[in-house]
C-alpha cells in the first residue's frame, strides 16, 4: 500500500499561482489527473515527483517528505513529458543506465523492456525511434527498480490509437496489480477508459474528485449553448422558447443568428430538429458556442 | 561518491556533442602554431614560454575548460534528461562530483596534453618550460572545471558566462587591471608553474600558498555548492 498525499500545498512562481492550496490523497489503482493545459497538472506532478518543492503546505509518501528526498525514487517510477533522454544511447543502454542507477543489473532491465514489448527495436539509437517508441523506453526505464508508484505526465500525447491502447492496457495491468499509477491528461475521454478515479483540476484549484461517471454528470448536466441559424431565426425562436429546456434565446442580429441556452442537454437535441420540421423551418448552422474544455472545465469549478 | 554510470552517460554526452569539435580543434591548433614557431623561429625559450603562456595557458585552457565544465551538465538541465538522473536513489552531490572527476578528465586531456606536446616542439622542455606548462594546465583543469561546473548548474547562459569569465576578466581585465590578476585562475596555475619552471621562465602576481589556497578553495567551494543547487533543482520548466 503506498500513497502519496497532498496537503494544503500551493505553489508559485513569482505573481503566478499555479497550484492553489490542493489537497488530495493517491492510492492503489489508476488514477487520472484531468485538466486543461495550464491548469497546473504538471506542476502537481512535479511536487510529487519531487522535482519542485511546495510552497506551503506539504506533498509525503506514506507520510515522508518527498521534497529533498532521494530515497523516495526506490518506490517511485516517474515517466516524465519532456523528450529529452540521451538520444545518443540505443533504447537498451538506456534502459540498462537507468538499472545501474537503482543499483540493479542487465536482468532488471531486459525484464523491463520486454515488459513494454520494445526488444525488437533495443539495439537502435533513441533518436531513430517514433514518438511512441520513445514513450516506451521512458515507461521501461521507469519500471526498472519495479517501482509501486508510478507517475506519467500527459504519457498518450503524441501516440497513435494503437499505441496508446497498449500503453493503457499496460497501465491497467500496473494498477490491478495493486500500483499506485497516476497519469496526467487534458481529455476527459482518455481518463474515461483508463481511471477508476479522477482528479480534475482546474486554474491551479482542485475541482473535483471522485469517480467518472459523477464527474461525467457534472459535465453533460451543465447549461449548454448553441448558436443557430436557420430560415426563419425568430419563429424557430418563438416555438423554442416555450418548451422547459431552454432557458433563454437571443436573436443576434449583426451575426444573423439565435444564440441559444438550453438547461437539458438531451431533451433540447432532440426538440430543435422536431421543432424545426413542425414549423417548415429549415436548420442551416447548429453549432455548441461553448464546447470548448476550458468552459466546461470553468463549469465543474463553479459548481 | 564517485558513479560510474553517471561518469558514462557524461563523458559520452560530452564528446558526442558538435560543440565537442572545439576541444578537438583547439590543441590541434596549439600543436600546429607550436610546428610553424619552430620551423620559422627555431627553438627559443623566451618565445616558446610566449606561444605556451599566451596561447595554450591563456586561450585553450579556460576555453576547453568552458566546454567540458558546462557541457558535463549544462545541456542535460536544458533538455530535461537530467530528470532520469535525479529520479534515482542517488545523492546530488554524488553526482556532481562524478560529472566533476569528467570534466577534469576531459580539460585535461585536451589541454594539459596539447600543451606538453607544444612544449617539447616548441624548444624540447629546455628550462622546464614544458612541464612547468603542463604543470599549469593540469592545475587549471581542476578550478576551471568544478567553476564552469557550478555555473553550468545555476544558468542557462553558462557558455556566455564561461566565456565571458575566460576571456573578458581573465584575458583582458588580467592585462589591463591588475588587481584583476589576483582573482584568476591563470595566475593562480601559473603560480605553480613559476616553481617548477627554470628561474624568469614564468611569472605570476599570485604567491605560490596564496595560489594553492584559491585553487583549492574555489574547486572544493564551487563543487559542493553545485551540489546543493542540483539537490534543489526545480524542473518545471513547462507551464
Amino acid at each position: 500500500m503506498t500513497t502519496i498525499e497532498i496537503d494544503h500545498t500551493s505553489r508559485w512562481f513569482g505573481n503566478v499561482v499555479a497550484v492553489n492550496d490542493v489537497s488530495m490523497k493517491v492510492g492503489p489503482g489508476v488514477t487520472g489527473l484531468l485538466g486543461p493545459n495550464g491548469a497546473g497538472k504538471s506542476t502537481l506532478i512535479n511536487m510529487m515527483a519531487g522535482f519542485l518543492a511546495p510552497s506551503t503546505g506539504r506533498v509525503t509518501l506514506d507520510g515522508t517528505q518527498i521534497w529533498r528526498n532521494e530515497t523516495v525514487y526506490k518506490a517511485i517510477g516517474i515517466v516524465p513529458e519532456r523528450e529529452g533522454m540521451y538520444d545518443f544511447l540505443t533504447g537498451r543502454e538506456f534502459v540498462v543506465a537507468n538499472a545501474e542507477l537503482h543499483g540493479l543489473g542487465d536482468a532488471a532491465a531486459h525484464k523491463a523492456l520486454a515488459t513494454v514489448e520494445m526488444e525488437y527495436a533495443q539495439d537502435r539509437k533513441i533518436s531513430t525511434y517514433s514518438k511512441g517508441m520513445r514513450q516506451r523506453v521512458k515507461m521501461a526505464s521507469a519500471l526498472v527498480h519495479d517501482p509501486s508508484v508510478l507517475l506519467l505526465d500527459e504519457p498518450f500525447n503524441g501516440m497513435d490509437p494503437r499505441q496508446r491502447m497498449q500503453l493503457m492496457e499496460l497501465l491497467r495491468r500496473m494498477g490491478a496489480e495493486g500500483r499506485t499509477v497516476l497519469f496526467s491528461s487534458h481529455i476527459l475521454e482518455e481518463v474515461e477508459q483508463l481511471a477508476s478515479h479522477i482528479e480534475v483540476i482546474v486554474a491551479g484549484r482542485h475541482a473535483a474528485s471522485g469517480d467518472f461517471r459523477k464527474i461525467r454528470r457534472l459535465m453533460t448536466d451543465r447549461p449548454h449553448r448553441y448558436l443557430v441559424r436557420s430560415s426563419d431565426d425568430r419563429a424557430l425562436a418563438a416555438a423554442l422558447i416555450a418548451d422547459p429546456s431552454t432557458a433563454g434565446i437571443e436573436v443576434d442580429v449583426t451575426e444573423r443568428a439565435l444564440r441559444i441556452q438550453a438547461v437539458d442537454f438531451g431533451r433540447f437535441t432532440t426538440l430543435l430538429p422536431k421543432v424545426a420540421r413542425e414549423h417548415g423551418i429549415r436548420l442551416l448552422t447548429v453549432s455548441p458556442s461553448d464546447e470548448s474544455l476550458e468552459s466546461v472545465f470553468s463549469y465543474l469549478v463553479a459548481a | 561518491m564517485y558513479d560510474p554510470t553517471v561518469a558514462r552517460l557524461t563523458y559520452r554526452a560530452l564528446l558526442g556533442r558538435r560543440r565537442a569539435a572545439i576541444l578537438f580543434v583547439l590543441p590541434v591548433l596549439l600543436v600546429a602554431i607550436a610546428v610553424a614557431v619552430r620551423a620559422f623561429a627555431g627553438a627559443d625559450d623566451g618565445v616558446a614560454s610566449g606561444v605556451l603562456g599566451g596561447f595554450a595557458i591563456a586561450t585553450m585552457v579556460p576555453l576547453i575548460g568552458v566546454i567540458a565544465g558546462t557541457g558535463a551538465i549544462g545541456p542535460e538541465i536544458d533538455d530535461g534528461s537530467i530528470v532520469y538522473l535525479l529520479a534515482k536513489p542517488v545523492k546530488r552531490p554524488t553526482i556532481i562530483f562524478t560529472k566533476l572527476i569528467v570534466a577534469v578528465a576531459v580539460t585535461m586531456l585536451f589541454s594539459a596534453l596539447p600543451t606538453l606536446i607544444a612544449g617539447f616542439i616548441l624548444n624540447g622542455n629546455g628550462g622546464q618550460i614544458a612541464v612547468a606548462y603542463t604543470i599549469a594546465a593540469l592545475v587549471a583543469s581542476i578550478a576551471y572545471s568544478a567553476l564552469f561546473l557550478l555555473l553550468g548548474t545555476v544558468s542557462r547562459h553558462a557558455v556566455v558566462f564561461g566565456l565571458v569569465y575566460a576571456l573578458v576578466w581573465e584575458a583582458l581585465f588580467g592585462s589591463l587591471v591588475p588587481g584583476a590578476r589576483t582573482l584568476s585562475v591563470q595566475q593562480w596555475s601559473l603560480s605553480v608553474a613559476e616553481k617548477v619552471a627554470g628561474e624568469g621562465m614564468v611569472t605570476s602576481d599570485v604567491g605560490l600558498p596564496l595560489a594553492t589556497l584559491l585553487l583549492a578553495g574555489v574547486t572544493v567551494v564551487a563543487t559542493w555548492y553545485a551540489g546543493q543547487k542540483l539537490r534543489a533543482l526545480k524542473l518545471a520548466g513547462e507551464e
